[in-house]
């Protein structure tokens, strides 16, 4: 334990007598007192005495540092400090230590964050019309010369986003048909009007909430994959050393993602409208409807225009997907986190814009009586 | 696709040995409009193995990085054989890119391909050559660097000198004039970093290309380099240029000898 005297000598001097273990867990005390006692001498100068120093770190001379830098230079001093100690304490200049060399960059003001904040979002949206010219252009190349497309990578791609989806897919469609039904028939029940809960799955379903929620479970998961592995391309220099083979990165990386999104988000998006009306339609059956029934009562008011109201939507939502996760993964700055920032914003950014083009699908076709 | 690739079997009637290959003009290179380098300019000779070498932070990645055109400068030009690829677009910029292979730090191998199909890639994108043959080109490259019998492997399946030199399989994929190596043997224990060494000083021997390394590796730039160019981030430019261990006796400049003397700013005691 570290112990303080203080004591004025005879010539004036206060004297702050260290006695013990000078380390981390013992100066906590001594700090503040030796502070108070050179605080309340102001006009004398001060020895502190560590002949009684037993053990001293790292730690204890910080304590004798910031203690001679009470005052300016030659005013506190440090006396018979054993020379294990010593050598220690001399291996430290007291002024630049104290002194912080490297002081926090200014912060900036609130003008000047908005100001950050638009810049950054406006450098946003040219990479993003920058990126939808450039997609365009290699999907444009690819439908003239399908032999450039890389297909064994597509069908790769088309396994993991197209196959691999299918239980998750099944899984939230028939629960979300469930829960729609389910949540639905109990009110309508009290006016006997079960049956139109057929409807409301039918029409929400096929128009909106399949291709909607197909689209959003994409972007979590496959949107996220494709900006994890472009990202970790980035980082790992593969995609620098595409670009000095003279290889676009976007024909050869983001064109078969677009290619697999686009044939495998339709597809799913359909398994999703199938298995959420089964879902309803076995809930529907704890409600006296029979299953044929139900598929009565859907036949009758679902048309096809419903039906490719949601399905033409679900093309647009895979390049959106697709796209905005190659964008973030391409994005991708360098560090061990750039990658998982790559992908939160891919799924973020990839969820609003879905939720966006899927308000202005509903717009349109209002406005064309679909 | 026709095949027009340049190598060094086939170099034009103008290039002589004595003409540079590269030439590296006035070049300021930075990054968010602050300097790294200044007005940089140097040559690089035909056929010789030229080592950029600095301290940490000095700038040679980003020199090299500018050289290969992945980076825009903020001012300056870097001739490749001729032509610029600063400001050479499309095409053109393709044209210089074939003539040029590089290595990066990591190996940078594509993780989802087997080592084969990393070399095999370049082959299958620029020339019309059929599957077969792109096969035993690939299969000759990787032998070249020691590797005929981990063509089937993925990169994660070998081991870390392995990943460099089938990136030098795929840099030669389609036999560039030059190759640039960034830092061949960082991460590399001393035996793999000797292998290395002794490869590149090989295929500079046998197939005659043009070698732009980027090192700070004093056992690397002694066996290798025909020459060196040093760059000090205090001066943001060229302070040594010359044989290395000319450089490492007769350098006036102590701070170049203490590099290459691999000795320690002396410090307060």
């Amino acid at each position: 334990m570290a112990t303080l005297a203080i004591s004025d000598a005879a010539d004036g001097r206060r004297v702050l007598a260290l006695s013990g273990r000078l380390d981390a867990n013992s100066i906590r005390r001594v700090w503040a007192e030796g502070r108070q006692a050179i605080a309340a001498a102001p006009e004398r100068r001060v020895v502190v005495d560590a002949a009684n120093v037993d053990y001293c770190d790292g730690a204890g001379v910080a304590l004798l540092i910031d203690l001679i830098a009470q005052r300016k230079a030659g005013d506190v001093q440090v006396a018979n400090l054993a020379p294990k100690f010593e050598a220690l304490l001399q291996q430290f200049d007291v002024q630049e230590v104290e002194r912080d060399q490297d002081p926090p960059a200014r912060r900036r003001n609130g003008i000047e964050e908005v100001g950050v904040l638009a810049a950054g979002v406006a450098s946003d949206m040219r990479d993003q019309i920058v990126f939808v010219g450039e997609s365009a252009a290699a999907l444009g190349y690819a439908l003239l010369h399908p032999s450039s497309v890389r297909w064994k990578d597509v069908w790769r791609i088309c396994e993991q986003v197209g196959a691999n989806a299918l239980p998750i897919v099944a899984l939230i469609s028939f629960l979300l048909g469930v829960i729609l039904a389910f949540q639905s028939a109990i009110p309508m029940r009290r006016f006997g009007a079960e049956i139109f809960v057929a409807d409301l799955i039918g029409l929400a379903m096929l128009r909106e909430l399949g291709p909607l929620m197909t689209a959003i479970l994409l972007a979590g998961r496959s949107g996220a994959a494709f900006a994890a592995e472009i990202g970790t391309m980035t980082v790992n220099q593969e995609v620098d050393a595409l670009t000095t083979m003279g290889l676009d990165p976007v024909r050869f990386l983001v064109t078969p993602r677009i290619i697999a999104a686009l044939l495998m988000t339709p597809l799913l998006t359909l398994f999703a409208d199938l298995i959420s009306l089964l879902g309803g339609a076995m809930t529907l059956q704890s409600f006296s409807i029979p299953f044929v029934t139900f598929v009565h009562e859907v036949e009758a008011i679902v048309d096809y225009s419903d039906f490719m109201a949601g399905f033409v939507k679900s093309f647009v939502f895979a390049i959106l997907i697709a796209g905005i996760g190659c964008l973030r993964g391409l994005q991708t700055a360098a560090g061990a986190s750039a990658v998982g920032d790559a992908t939160t914003r891919a799924v973020v950014s990839g969820i609003v814009l879905l939720v966006a083009v899927d308000g202005i699908f509903a717009f349109l076709y209002y406005l064309l009586d679909i | 696709m026709a095949n027009n690739a340049t190598s060094p079997a086939d170099v034009p009637e103008r290039a002589t040995r004595d003409v540079p290959i590269i030439r590296v003009r006035d070049l300021t290179v930075g990054y968010g409009g602050v300097a790294l380098l200044e007005h940089v300019s140097f040559d690089v000779r035909r056929g010789e193995i030229l080592v950029i070498l600095g301290g940490s932070g000095s700038g040679k990645s980003t020199l090299l990085k500018h050289m290969i055109g992945l980076d825009e400068p903020l001012a300056g030009s870097v001739l490749i054989d001729g032509d610029d690829i600063v400001t050479a677009t499309g095409d053109a910029r393709r044209a210089i890119l074939r003539r040029i292979g590089v290595m990066y730090q990591s190996g940078a191998l594509f993780g989802s391909m087997t080592l084969a199909e990393n070399v095999r890639l370049p082959l299958e994108e620029y020339t019309d050559l059929t599957s077969a043959e792109i096969e035993l080109i690939a299969r000759m490259k990787l032998s070249l660097v020691g590797l005929a019998l981990f063509t089937g492997h993925l990169p994660a399946e070998v081991s870390g000198g392995m990943q460099k030199r089938a990136a030098i399989a795929r840099a030669m994929a389609l036999d560039p004039m030059i190759l640039f190596l960034d830092e061949p043997s960082a991460g590399l224990d001393p035996i793999t970093s000797a292998e290395l060494d002794a490869l590149i000083k090989r295929l500079s021997r046998n197939l005659g290309a043009t070698f732009v390394v980027v090192t700070h590796e004093l056992p690397s730039i002694f066996a290798i380099a025909d020459r060196v160019i040093m760059i000090d981030r205090r001066t943001k430019g060229i302070i040594a240029e010359g044989d290395p261990r000319k450089l490492r006796d007769e350098s006036p400049d102590p701070w170049v000898r203490q590099f290459f003397n691999r000795e320690a700013t002396p410090v307060a005691a």
